[in-house]
């Protein structure tokens, strides 16, 4: 634990992550109200239960979850518009979390030799996870 | 050493409010949900591409009523708090009254939380809700 170096002031690295973790949080809760909005459209006339509808909101994903039943599996990610959507939630909150994950760790590790490794190692992970995650969303829609 | 930083054990005897105790939460529950989403991506992608059965294995796990009420935790306590950072972020002057909005935020988090607990121990024990 080290006293946290204090960045200039200006348009930097920093300040702009510090703005875009508000921005993008404030994005995630909305693309999760319209995947709420649109279960609650879609699944009104099907009885939808709840583990579905709260599927729809976040992760219409076919081949993870068991338990619940989207109506139709291929309208899940074959959907240009669930696609995007998707890819905007990948988008946003991985970088959210890594960025997050890389100002928790710094905090821990200080301005030393290792504060260049932590980066490097939290942007390798950030740029895996997506490219992971956008796989299995384009994988399942065939 | 820089307190503010501090999210341990110690910080629970760190008598600072409900501001630092509402900081801390949300850096575990950051971590919760960066393990959370980060396994279910995985296992989907070990799912999808018949990589063995692990994937399985963290499916039981993350379907299990025990593990939902954690999950639940950590998505709602971060999302709520989360917005209660950008409000006071975009408007600064309501910093004046942070330790009253952290508990604004503990009376919107607690109704729907034990709502949605509730809900799923419910069904656990009965199969319906």
């Amino acid at each position: 634990m080290r006293p946290r170096y204090v960045p200039q002031r200006g348009i930097n690295l920093d300040y702009l992550m510090w703005l875009f973790t508000r921005i993008s949080g404030v994005g995630i809760v909305v693309l999760a109200l319209i995947g709420l909005g649109s279960a609650m459209y879609m699944g009104a006339r099907l009885q939808m239960d709840l583990p579905t509808v709260l599927r729809w909101t976040f992760l219409p994903n076919p081949s993870h979850v068991i338990n619940s039943n989207i109506p139709d599996v291929t309208m899940g990610w074959a959907n240009a518009f669930w696609q995007i959507m998707q890819f905007l939630i990948i988008f946003l909150a991985f970088t959210h979390a890594a960025n997050g994950l890389r100002m928790i760790a710094e905090d821990y590790v200080g301005h030393t030799l290792w504060q260049p490794f932590v980066r490097a190692f939290f942007a390798l992970l950030w740029m895996a996870m997506i490219i992971i995650a956008v796989y299995v969303v384009i994988g399942s829609a065939y | 050493m820089a307190y503010g930083k501090y999210s341990g054990f110690r910080g629970l005897f760190y008598n600072a409010g409900g501001p630092y105790h509402s900081f801390s939460l949300h850096r575990l529950t950051a971590m919760g949900i960066c393990l959370f989403v980060g396994l279910h991506v995985l296992s989907s992608f070990s799912m999808q591409q018949l990589l063995g059965t692990w994937g399985t294995t963290i499916n039981i796990i993350y379907e299990s009523w025990w593990f939902q009420i954690v999950v639940v935790f950590c998505v709602l306590f971060h999302t709520i708090n989360g917005i209660r950072v950008v409000i006071l972020d975009i408007w600064p002057k309501l910093l004046r009254y942070e330790r009253d909005v952290v508990y604004l935020e503990w009376a919107i988090f607690i109704p729907i939380y034990a709502l949605t607990v509730y809900i799923i121990v419910m069904k656990a024990f009965t199969g319906t809700v």
